[in-house]
């Protein structure tokens, strides 16, 4: 069964579909690509996936259960996770904070608790931080735990949202344009960790540009253009379909 | 000196009761950056609340249950919480400019009712005999202000303590994201509307509390008590103490009311007795002077946000 199933989904804004029909599936444990010009839908997509947008027709199942109308809070209990374009970290906060807040179903979080029960939210909270403190480390970031993340770079920005988007332990996540905007040095960290996170078997499906970034990261890509689906295959080729190359000309030519 | 000290216990009694007030002003600003411009209303419901409850009966006005003093409070914290979290239901899914004016509408709607609903509250003639605690030894002032001083400082401390607890704890870290970026804390499974609705009512009952406490200490309420200069005074308390920070919003209430009352006493001294109810205005702009002069100097507060969130990370 996929992991995530995507039937028909219809975005319009006034008069204009900025996803006209679109169906994808995700199989379990792969890292899938979804490539188009700008001005595809990609991102618009993911935000129907990830439901900070309500599509206006279709359906969505994370795991075989319909989530289209549920709330973009509810996605992350069911397995799904996502980063952003531009990274949003919580820049005031402490960059351990910023990923112990990605923690699901912590008592904490309750308001009772804390009152009448703060010796169980203690302990919560040292397993929360040695958790988060583990996926700094494994990010590279520990060194600046304790640091506001407004302080960080682009790239680290990117890496510490993977970092607050593990510590839910999601089954698949959505990563939108995980190199954009960063230096090359820690472009080969970020695809490392990807590869990393992929191989304990959690699925991705990524948003990128960067072609070469593509063929390292994605077995299979969808490619989408002006709102629709366009095809599907091996990136390789993908790249090499005259639909998809004329489809990129006409966009940038635009 | 008997006398100075009995004063001091009386404005000190006076000011953390605005302290009160603060720390629930600062629950929905400081901590979830909920712009409640009806501070008044909600202050005036509990005030209202606790005074029908405890008043004797009377031809006056409704209810006057004549109920202990500490249900009159707990009812407060009740009805000034359940009207906050209905009008929060209402409006807090608006952005924070219009959620100002939905507040300021609603504080401007409690007021007309507090003057007009006159078999419930009395109108403009206000609630008397609203019980004073410790009202047996209110013929020694220095006891009697001794011992109130001690109610609310205790109240405060109580307050305070368990504002910390829950404010600096997981759940004060999902009110910080969803106050820094409401969509990426939705991503990670945080409902903005939840979070928000229970930090605005609980703030809204905290506010309702001081608002009880003026009342039974004054012994007396008018509507006119509850207007937009209330809300005006609560604010620049917080931001001068310090937004984001419960420390900050204590110190912030007694310092600022000090400042009342001082420009209070100097306009005493200074204005020509028939000019005096004219003069009081200035006591107004002696604060809003402080104001702008707190936000170009020290835009924080005296005591601003701390970085980490969450008590348990204290080394």
């Amino acid at each position: 069964m996929p992991i995530l199933v995507a039937e028909n989904l219809v975005k319009r804004f006034g008069g204009f579909a900025a996803v006209d029909g679109v169906s994808l599936s995700v199989r379990p444990g792969e890292i899938a690509g979804l490539i188009g010009p700008n001005g595809a839908g990609k991102t618009t997509m993911f935000d129907l996936l990830a439901g900070s947008l309500t599509a206006n027709s279709g359906r969505i199942l994370i795991k075989g259960r319909e989530v289209q109308a549920a709330p973009a809070y509810h996605r992350i209990a069911t397995g799904l996770g996502r980063t952003f374009q531009i990274p949003r970290p919580f820049p005031e906060m402490t960059l351990v904070e910023n990923v112990m807040l990605g923690r699901q179903r912590q008592i904490g979080e309750r308001i009772l608790p804390n009152w009448l029960a703060p010796r169980r939210v203690a302990r919560e909270e040292r397993e929360t931080r040695d958790k988060a403190m583990a996926l700094l480390d494994f990010m590279a970031l520990s060194r600046l735990a304790r640091e506001p993340a407004r302080t960080l770079s682009g790239g680290q920005r990117k890496l510490l949202e993977l970092a607050r988007v593990l510590i839910a332990e999601p089954s698949i996540i959505l990563l939108d344009e995980p190199a954009a905007g960063v230096n090359p040095s820690l472009l080969e960290t970020i695809i490392a960790r990807i590869l990393d996170i992929n191989r304990r078997g959690v699925t991705f499906l990524v948003i990128e540009h960067n072609m070469d970034m593509v063929v390292r990261l994605c077995g299979r890509v969808m490619v989408m253009a002006s709102g629709k689906r366009l095809t599907e295959g091996a990136p390789a080729e993908v790249s090499r379909n005259p639909a998809v190359i004329e489809a990129y000309l006409g966009g940038s030519a635009a | 000196m008997i006398g100075f000290a009995s004063y001091a216990f009386f404005f000190l009694t006076t000011a953390l009761s605005y302290a009160i007030i603060c720390l629930g002003l600062n629950l929905q600003w400081g901590q979830t950056g909920l712009f409640n411009v009806g501070v008044a209303g909600f202050v005036g419901i509990g005030a209202y609340a606790s005074a029908l409850l405890t008043t004797p009966a009377t031809d006056a006005h409704l209810m006057g249950w004549g109920l202990p003093i500490a249900a009159g409070w707990l009812g407060a914290m009740l009805v000034s919480g359940t009207a906050s979290a209905l009008i929060g239901f209402a409006t807090l899914r608006l952005r924070s400019d219009y959620l100002a004016i939905t507040t300021f509408g609603v504080a401007v709607t409690i007021h007309l009712i507090a003057l007009n609903a006159q078999r419930l509250t009395g109108g403009p003639y206000g609630i008397a005999f609203i019980p004073r605690p410790f009202n047996e030894v209110a013929d020694r002032p220095l006891l009697f202000n001794g011992l109130n001083l001690a109610l609310v400082a205790a109240l405060t401390f109580v307050l305070y303590i368990a504002s910390e607890r829950l404010v600096r704890s997981p759940w004060g870290r999902v009110l910080r994201a969803i106050r820094e970026d409401e969509r990426a804390a939705a991503s990670l499974g945080k409902s903005p509307s939840l979070y928000r609705l229970q930090a605005f009512a609980l703030g809204g009952a905290v506010m309702g509390l001081g608002g009880a406490l003026q009342a039974h200490f004054i012994g007396f309420i008018a509507p006119d008590n509850y207007l937009s200069s209330l809300t005006f005074l609560v604010w620049t308390m917080l931001i001068i103490g310090g937004s984001g920070n419960n420390r900050g919003a204590i110190l912030g209430g007694v310092l600022v009311w000090a400042l009342w009352s001082a420009s209070g006493v100097a306009i005493g001294a200074i204005v020509p007795a028939e000019q005096q109810a004219r003069a009081a205005a200035l006591k107004i702009v002696a604060v809003g002077v402080f104001l702008a002069l707190a936000l170009l100097l020290r835009p924080r507060g005296l005591i601003g946000e701390r970085t980490v969130v969450s008590r348990h990370l204290d080394e």
